[in-house]
């Protein structure tokens, strides 16, 4: 009798772990050791190409001058670790009011864009409702056309947009391939749901609130980080439109410092004759800029999958 | 409460056409109403308010800022002179027409076939360069069978995809530009240092390996989708009838993968056009107009640069032109394999 008991209890501790390799079918050749190696190598590789700039990107972003020095430019292994670039960098002045305004634009812009991308993926995803079709085609037709350069600049410019936040929100403030994948999402969800909700008194607010978003937080999640990506990357714009050097957002600080080479304005001072190395506070600005990102994408990664095909596919 | 007196649902517009007689049983959820197409449109405007205020905000953007330029594209036929008065429109109404001039000079100015070489080159180089890395990648991860390998390398790979473009050509710079960790390694050693940021003779080659790096990883999730779906019976069955790892992924894995390949294809033919505008515009100045101008950047140097507006205009008007008949000629392709839901990125 204990023995059957004792079988039971240890049942869980012999499932295997999420993390260790399936049972390989009975079917299945043994990989070979070469096999094994090889491909091991070349996805290796293919890592390395991505995480070794990365690694002396940052590492020299916390190296002090004379490492920086010693090593004759970039440092690959890290010596004496310091934050004196972040601390200079952050004690107010240029890159400070840049971050700044990329962190405003991005939390204002991704509140923006997913508002309304997810009130007319909702508005769209209830088939036979009146001119769905429609208004459908008006968006999807912007994906096989674009009005160009030139027409847009002129546009904005007449609208007052120049010289003003907006002008960096508003002309890309939604995509129509997000809407298409939020309400793919959103068509899923099932209709007897929602009927009932509907009987029990639910308008369409109140239904998207409380029963389409809950069950839609993974294609959320993803369309939030897409969107606030856009706005943390975009630069283009913000060259377009805005001519005061205080109101550009990071990525146009990032240019003029690390591809133009010019030094920070404010801190040219303390390059020359502090402990500063110029070439930390480069490589500190490009931490600053794919720290969030590089923090954020993960969390979301296994629903990337998700997200991207179900959208896509539907239509 | 806005609550519609019409029941609205899917199942009801996908079954109402074939089945009009609604049953009036008023009880059970599934209820039908009446063929939504035969209502009155007065009601179903009243029923659909609510659905049309949320997407308003929406198609007011689109309007605003994708329709509404389009009729801009009039300056391209006329010598637009933006100083005529601090506002746009006002300026394209006072502008004088000049026809076709500036399509004119556009098909006569060499800078413009040089834009258009250098845009079918790079668009060449990164159909045979990058197009294949990424169904090469998801074969390779599809065939790692640790979980926990599977998930760290995708993460990682998927990584410099959310990197902005200024990022992407910054890393670049420190790696292969004059004071870049390569020409660090090579003055060590005794050579002289490499700028590779600036040759105009490798700046296609230059460009094809950023965007390899930056979103190589990114592309393999749909043929890494296209993998998952595939019924795993089809490999043992393959494998009882004597297939070894090579012809099953011959005979299995890539038949899998084809329509997805044919369908990128084609839809990356259809942009054929347009070849990182934002990634080129980034490294002109390096290594000059010559080898680094297309299309894209050729319309911003014109317009914006030399405020040459109506000349801009043209060249973009019919730069737009020849990608729309693209992107609806491979449109029709891929329709064609029939393949549905074909949408441009």
């Amino acid at each position: 009798m204990t023995t059957v008991i004792d079988k039971d209890v240890r049942q869980p501790s012999r499932k295997p772990s999420r993390w260790a390799a399936p049972p390989r079918p009975v079917w299945e050749e043994k990989p070979s050791t070469a096999g094994v190696a090889g491909k091991g190598l070349v996805l290796g590789l293919a890592c390395l190409a991505i995480v070794f700039p990365l690694w002396i990107v940052i590492v020299t972003s916390l190296s002090s001058r004379r490492t920086i020095d010693e090593a004759g430019g970039l440092v690959m292994i890290p010596k004496d670790i310091t934050f004196v670039a972040y601390q200079e960098l952050l004690s107010g002045g240029q890159v400070t009011r840049a971050a700044l305004v990329s962190v405003g634009i991005t939390l204002v812009g991704t509140l923006f864009s997913m508002t309304v991308s997810v009130l007319c993926a909702y508005g769209l995803s209830r088939t036979g409702s009146l001119g769905h079709r429609w208004i459908l085609m008006l968006l999807l037709a912007t994906m096989f056309f674009s009005a160009g350069l030139i027409p847009t600049y002129l546009l904005v410019q007449s609208l007052g947009l120049t010289d003003s936040y907006l002008a960096l929100i508003l002309p890309s403030a939604i995509s129509v391939f997000n809407i298409l994948v939020l309400r793919g999402f959103f068509m899923g969800i099932s209709q007897e749901l929602i009927d009932s909700a509907r009987i029990d008194g639910a308008g369409d607010f109140r239904i998207l609130r409380q029963i389409v978003m809950p069950l839609s937080r993974a294609v959320l999640a993803v369309i939030t980080l897409f969107y606030a990506v856009g706005y943390w990357s975009a630069w283009f714009n913000a060259s377009l439109y805005l001519n005061d050097q205080d109101m550009m957002p990071l990525q146009n600080v990032m240019i003029q410092l690390v591809q133009k080479q010019e030094a920070p304005v404010g801190l040219g001072q303390a390059i020359k004759t502090g402990e500063l190395s110029g070439l930390a506070v480069q490589m500190a600005v490009m931490v600053m800029a794919l720290l969030p990102v590089a923090v954020l994408s993960p969390f979301v990664q296994r629903h990337f999958k998700k997200g991207m095909l179900t959208g896509a596919v539907k239509g | 409460m806005s609550h519609s007196t019409v029941p609205r649902s899917r199942a009801e517009a996908d079954t109402t056409e074939k089945t009009p007689v609604a049953s009036d049983g008023a009880t059970g959820p599934r209820r039908k109403g009446p063929p939504s197409g035969k209502l009155k449109l007065g009601l179903r405007l009243r029923r659909d308010r609510v659905l049309l205020l949320m997407t308003l905000p929406a198609v007011l953007l689109v309007l605003l800022f994708n329709y509404l330029p389009i009729l801009g594209n009039v300056v391209a036929f006329q010598e637009y002179d933006p100083y005529l008065s601090d506002n746009g429109i006002v300026s394209i109404l006072n502008s004088p027409w000049v026809g076709l001039e500036n399509f004119q000079r556009i098909f006569e100015d060499s800078a413009f076939w040089n834009a258009v070489q250098n845009t079918l080159v790079l668009f060449v180089l990164q159909l045979v360069l990058y197009f294949p890395v990424p169904i090469l990648l998801a074969l390779l991860i599809n065939s790692v069978v640790r979980p926990r390998v599977r998930a760290v390398s995708q993460a990682i790979l998927y990584l410099p995809h959310f990197f902005s473009w200024v990022l992407v050509v910054a890393v670049f710079q420190q790696l292969f530009g004059g004071a870049g960790i390569l020409s660090q390694l090579l003055r060590e050693n005794g050579y002289d240092g490499l700028n590779i940021m600036t040759n105009p003779d490798t700046f296609a080659f230059l460009i094809t390996a950023q965007s390899v790096w930056k979103d190589a990883g990114w592309g393999i999730i749909v043929f890494l989708a296209a993998l998952a779906s595939v019924n795993p019976d089809l490999y043992e069955a393959a494998a009882m009838d004597g297939a070894g790892r090579w012809r099953r992924m011959w005979h299995v894995t890539l038949p899998a993968l084809r329509p997805v390949i044919a369908l990128l294809l084609v839809l990356r033919v259809g942009d054929a056009l347009t070849v990182g505008f934002e990634q080129i515009l980034l490294q002109r100045d390096y290594v000059g107009p010559g080898a680094a101008e297309v299309l894209d950047t050729f319309v911003w140097w014109n317009g914006v640069r030399n405020q040459d507006f109506g000349y801009a205009a043209a060249a973009g008007l019919v730069k737009g032109v020849i990608s729309l008949g693209l992107v609806l000629a491979a449109n029709k392709v891929a329709h064609l394999m029939g393949e549905q839901g074909v949408y441009k990125k």
